[in-house]
């Protein structure tokens, strides 16, 4: 069984001075959330979507998710999220196995709730290489040079850049895997492996890439918000 | 849903644009899974168009033959991978007279809002057609231009007199092959002479009972009926030639587009009473006799498949240049880019 999860646990620290978080601001005057399921709505390989949400939004999360879907809407778990992105997507596995238990085909498609621009593809290909990899992340191939430093003040090295990509979401996992190697984290562990690609790269898993899009970028700052309203009112320019 | 549109913006340069899809309306939504190039999206690219035309026209995603899976249905008439063809002609009126192609009110994909390459596409229930997931998807991607045929076929036989003993196809390209394997599938007794100008091309009219080649038919020679799929600058001396090769009274189906004006020579249409019509795009009606005759004949299927040529993976921008740039290098056949955005 594959799984939507929408991490929308952000409550928007660095969007600046907004009252919401920036899942919930508009692009085209719908919220940014809205668009993002909607990509998922899309597939009917999913078993059911969850959209993750700190406390206080849940109520509004899913009266938003009745005012733009309808019906649709109503069939998208909400449910609280925890207070680390990893917590979070914990939250989720433990929801699927109370209600439709884990086996090793149990497969959760993880999703920044702040990338509405992903494409049907990127989606298909993540539940594809999933199911046969086990695990696999979506990614960019870098296109300015990254460089390396130990202190922050000197250059430590410039990796090949022909060798970096950088990461967006979906990321895809088996549910059981990842809540198995998580549980073996230890607290510190877990304070430094953020990310949960990271968990199975040092576990010595294999992580699948799946080609991204340049244009499926994270809403994190104002200046995104103006870029994808921008890109949004293209429209107005088609004949 | 942000839907992903790839415009054309000038020639040559196509550009990504976002358009929010409504999940609340009433339409099915169609991932483009097999999209295939017409001439007239060929022109767009090149700018092969007047400044004018192109000035209004542009940015517009360019294809109007094309078939896809359905995503979605708010209405469950169609299932979530059911394959289906798009029909590029949409209709906002209803008239018991007039086919839904020849109003005027009637807009057309890549013609007068945005075609087929999109990530997603919104069509009305009527404007979406079942196929069978036996038919090749590649042959079937266009669909379109076989029903365009089938259309001029149609009207053949609604509008010609019924003395149909040898029926003549001026054109050796795609339009002109497609043209004759419908009408010989449709007609199997009457005798289909092929006028081209490339024995090559000729050649693979296995099914034709003759071919000539246009500078060289006998003087003698008469049809019943003529079909013109030449277009273009050559129009002129296509439809004067069929003037002269046809019988008195013989219907004149106008297929080929030609950008300019055509002089021809109305007296001796006027001498041999000749009825001359053009046909153009198609609708509903025409797709669906094209797909019951890909069931009825399944032979069409191999005879189409003579004319497919590149097949070209898209998955990024660089792909529909490299689509675009093949299928203009090509010398006849079908480029179907295997739409994978």
């Amino acid at each position: 069984m594959v799984f939507g999860v929408i991490l929308a646990g952000g409550v928007g620290s660095r969007m600046g001075n907004v009252e919401k978080p920036k899942q919930f601001l508009k692009i085209g005057g719908k919220p940014i959330l809205i668009h993002t399921v909607e990509k998922f709505l899309m597939h009917d390989s999913f078993q059911e979507l969850i959209v993750l949400t700190p406390t206080e939004w849940i109520e509004h999360t899913k009266n938003l998710l009745k005012k733009y879907l309808g019906e649709e809407g109503s069939t998208v778990k909400v449910l609280k999220g925890g207070s680390t992105r990893n917590e979070t997507i914990m939250n989720s596995i433990a929801y699927i196995e109370e209600n439709y238990g884990l086996d090793d085909d149990t497969l959760i498609v993880t999703h920044d709730s702040v990338r509405p621009f992903l494409t049907y593809r990127i989606i298909e290909e993540n539940i594809k290489y999933g199911l046969q990899y086990g695990a696999c992340d979506t990614v960019i191939p870098a296109t300015d040079t990254i460089v390396h430093s130990e202190d922050g003040k000197v250059i430590t090295s410039v990796p090949d850049r022909s060798k970096m990509y950088q990461g967006q979401t979906p990321q895809t996992f088996g549910a059981k895997k990842l809540k198995e190697l998580y549980q073996s984290l230890t607290e510190e562990e877990k304070e430094i492996l953020t990310d949960a690609s990271k968990i199975f790269v040092i576990k010595g898993e294999q992580v699948y890439l799946v080609e991204g899009e340049v244009y499926n970028t994270k809403i994190t700052y104002p200046y995104d918000l103006r870029v994808a309203e921008s890109l949004l009112n293209d429209q107005k320019n088609g004949k | 849903m942000l839907n992903t549109i790839y415009r054309l913006v000038a020639p040559r340069r196509f550009e990504i644009a976002f358009q929010d899809i409504s999940l609340q309306g009433d339409e099915v939504i169609v991932r483009p899974t097999h999209l295939s190039i017409c001439h007239a999206d060929q022109r767009y690219y090149q700018g092969a168009r007047p400044a004018e035309v192109l000035a209004k026209k542009l940015p517009m995603a360019l294809i109007h033959e094309g078939i896809g899976d359905v995503v979605y249905d708010p209405q469950g008439v169609f299932k979530p991978g059911d394959s289906v063809i798009m029909i590029p002609n949409t209709p906002v009126e209803k008239d018991d007279v007039i086919a839904e192609n020849y109003l005027r009110s009637s807009k057309f994909r890549a013609s007068g809002f945005d075609g087929f390459m999109q990530e997603h596409v919104v069509l009305t229930h009527d404007r979406v057609v079942s196929l069978d997931p036996s038919i090749d998807k590649v042959i079937a991607a266009f669909t379109e231009l076989v029903s365009v045929s089938m259309h001029a076929v149609l009207r053949f036989d609604r509008f010609a007199h019924k003395r149909r003993n040898i029926v003549g196809i001026w054109g050796d390209g795609n339009l002109g092959y497609i043209t004759s394997v419908l009408f010989k599938a449709t007609f199997p007794d009457t005798q289909l002479y092929i006028f081209g100008v490339s024995e090559e091309k000729m050649s693979s009219f296995t099914f034709a009972d003759a071919t000539f080649n246009v500078d060289d038919i006998p003087e003698d020679l008469l049809v019943d009926h003529a079909f013109e799929c030449v277009g273009g600058a050559a129009s002129q001396s296509a439809i004067n030639q069929i003037i002269d090769h046809i019988q008195p009274e013989g219907t004149m189906s106008i297929l080929g587009v030609s950008e300019y004006p055509v002089p021809i020579n109305t007296r001796m249409i006027l001498e041999k009473g000749l009825r001359m019509f053009g046909s153009s795009r198609s609708g509903r009606e025409d797709f669906e006799r094209t797909v019951a005759l890909y069931q009825s004949n399944p032979e069409i299927i191999n005879y189409l498949s003579n004319i497919v040529g590149a097949q070209v993976p898209i998955r990024d921008i660089k792909d529909m240049n490299r689509a675009f740039e093949l299928d203009n290098q090509k010398n006849m056949g079908k480029t179907i880019m295997i739409w994978d955005k």
